[in-house]
């Protein structure tokens, strides 16, 4: 993909030392003080020695506990280190899959990874098509590399490990590798690799094929990839050889030596994963994969290059044709919302109209009893009056009566008194 | 993290520049000023070839044109194994004329239609592996050396383009100017573009951090530079 491929340009032929040779350098520096961004996911069952292994390839010691084996489900675990060596910085994150392998139902294994590895993409698809982007410092989450780790029964691959790299390759360079390999004999590991490898042909699973196009890397990719999958053993415990310390395994019958290529394919994925392919990597998966993930995105988004006429579409107009819609719909559901909203209000407010009026009117009726009730209560009480006058008249009229007998009485008496005499 | 051992992760430097050795570079610089200030000399002193064929042979007419042009050569050129395709974008009729109001907006649209048509590559579905880049890289712009200060034209000019491309001012034929006429100069130009904020390349706001400032910084004293360029 050379920049050089179209036009009949003229060579110009310079006449002395321009100094534009250091183009290169320059434009590595920059990578240099920015970092570089490498992230691997780690497929495997619970055991298999992922972290081992990884531990072993960056000869660090990356702190992390075992997985217990009754995980619910499969979970990934993103753990990032930055690793410095001479001027490169690199920001490595190593992704786990815990659980893998463990459930009883393993159907739906593979997908939280398909979901996290297409998670990633979408973040990155944000950050490209933001108005105000800043791609440049952008920490670049997507997988570079996949490594799956083949369990060692020696016969061939598990269906769920074809069912996996089946959704993954797409989305991921996938790297196979038999893990604990020293499990294996040497005349098992030799078919045990063509029965794999045959498997994955027949299925049609891609797996990351090493580049072949550059003569300065063909001849030892070509080599690397007839060994593949690469039989590992990690360790990062040392043990005395001859007269040096090296990376081994140290079993009661005899030393497997992580380094050495008789013994197993370790300095082999070491090379090819880290030393000569890491930047061809990365720019697979970003012009590869990442480019089909946004690819399909934007289809299901709706998004053409071309419409039905063949005219070119822009992606200004789909969008703002998409937009218009949204917006279109977003006011036909406010207008609903509101029409209803008036609805319940005129509602509510009838009745509470009732309720009031119910009010009044039992207000009102409590008063006209009240005021019945008043009436009654003062009637009686003008008749009380009445009657307590015609009884103090009569009273009144009585005594007069009483003392006018008296008088009356006592006159006579006077009379007969003087009569007496 | 610490390694405990080599890992070898800076191999990865090689790879990269391996990378874009293959692919190759691209650099689109234009040069912007009066006709007779030589650019085209300036140009081919630069990169050290034929890079425009100007008409340096005495009688054939060099028509001036009635507005400004814009045209661009491409040529391939290779250094120890590094290939860069060169394209040199010239601007005759630039300031050439009686009324020279406007004559910036031709330079301006082209620089934008490059910028429109690499967006374009960018935003579709399936894009192309590698976008060609027609984007205009560098501008140089050529101030003619009359020992005072920048006239309006350099001013407006610069002033709108410093927002939208990067500007490398020059002197040109400097080798008319004394050593004292020069500094005086130049100090007078800085003065001048700092009161009318033009920002030129190394532009302040990018400096990434403090080395990359203290390096900016030097070159930014020397602005414009004051150049001479022989055949």
């Amino acid at each position: 993909f050379s920049v050089f491929q179209s036009d009949d340009l003229r060579n110009l032929s310079l006449s002395g030392h321009v100094g534009f040779d250091s183009l290169p350098d320059q434009l590595v520096n920059k990578s240099t003080s920015q970092g570089f961004c490498f992230n691997i996911l780690c497929v495997g069952e619970t055991g298999i020695g992922k972290s081992t292994l990884m531990d072993t390839l960056f000869n660090t010691k990356f702190e992390s506990e075992p997985a217990t084996h009754n995980e619910p489900g499969v979970r990934l675990k993103a753990r990032s280190y930055e690793l410095q060596e001479s001027n490169v910085r690199l920001k490595l994150t190593i992704v786990d899959t815990v659980g893998f392998g463990d459930q009883i139902n393993k159907d739906d294994s593979y997908k939280p990874i398909v979901e996290y590895i297409d998670a990633q993409f979408e973040a990155y698809l944000q950050e490209e098509l933001k108005i105000k982007r800043s791609l440049f410092n952008y920490h670049d989450t997507r997988i570079h590399a996949c490594l799956y780790f083949i369990a060692p029964t020696g016969h061939s691959l598990k269906s769920l490990d074809l069912v996996t790299m089946k959704k993954l390759d797409s989305k991921v360079n996938i790297i196979p590798i038999i893990a604990k390999a020293d499990t294996i004999a040497k005349n098992e590991l030799h078919k045990f690799k063509s029965k794999i490898m045959s498997e994955l042909v027949s299925n049609g699973v891609q797996i990351y094929q090493f580049p072949t196009d550059e003569e300065t890397v063909a001849e030892i990719n070509a080599t690397m990839s007839v060994h593949l999958p690469f039989a590992v053993v990690g360790s990062t415990e040392e043990v005395k050889i001859g007269n040096k310390m090296a990376k081994a395994r140290q079993y009661p019958w005899g030393v497997v030596q992580v380094e050495n290529e008789n013994h197993c394919d370790f300095v082999k994925l070491r090379e090819m994963l880290i030393r000569v392919n890491m930047e061809d990597l990365r720019e697979q998966t970003h012009t590869r994969h990442y480019e089909l993930y946004r690819r399909c995105k934007l289809e299901e988004m709706g998004f053409k290059d071309t419409d039905p006429d063949s005219k070119p579409f822009s992606l200004q107009e789909t969008y703002e044709a998409k937009r218009n819609e949204f917006l279109g719909e977003l006011q036909k559901k406010e207008d609903e919302m509101r029409q209803m909203f008036v609805m319940r209000v005129k509602e509510k407010e009838a009745e509470l109209k009732e309720a009031e009026k119910d009010l009044h009117e039992k207000f009102d009726h409590l008063k006209r009893t009240h005021q019945e009730e008043k009436k009654k209560v003062e009637d009686k009480k003008k008749e009380l009056e009445e009657e307590l006058n015609n009884f103090q008249k009569k009273k009144a009229a009585a005594q007069l009566l009483q003392s006018q007998a008296q008088q009356a009485g006592s006159q006579q008496t006077k009379k007969d008194k003087d009569k007496k005499k | 993290c610490q390694l405990f051992g080599y890992v070898g992760i800076e191999a990865v430097l090689d790879q990269m520049k391996i990378k874009t050795m293959k692919t190759g570079f691209e650099f689109n610089i234009m040069v912007v000023g009066q006709s007779g200030l030589g650019k085209s000399t300036m140009v081919n002193t630069l990169f050290k070839s034929k890079v425009s064929r100007k008409a340096s042979q005495p009688g054939q007419e060099e028509r001036i044109p009635k507005t400004v042009q814009l045209q661009s050569i491409t040529h391939v050129i290779q250094e120890k194994g590094v290939k860069m395709k060169l394209t040199v974008t010239d601007t005759p009729g630039f300031g050439d004329q009686i009324n020279n109001e406007n004559c910036w907006e031709p330079i301006i649209k082209y620089i934008n239609e490059q910028y429109e048509r690499y967006l374009h590559e960018e935003i579709l579905i399936t894009r192309k592996r590698k976008i060609p880049d027609t984007r205009i890289h560098a501008c140089v712009y050529f101030i003619p050396p009359t020992g005072h200060w920048l006239r309006p034209l350099d001013l407006e000019f610069m002033q709108r383009l410093s927002k939208i491309v990067n500007v490398v001012p020059v002197i040109a034929k400097a080798d008319t100017l004394t050593l004292e006429e020069r500094a005086e100069f130049k100090q007078r130009i800085q003065e001048d573009l700092k009161t009318h904020a033009i920002s030129m390349y190394p532009q302040e706001d990018f400096d990434q951090d403090p080395d990359d400032r203290a390096l900016n910084d030097r070159i930014r004293e020397k602005i414009p530079f004051a150049v001479v360029g022989a055949d």
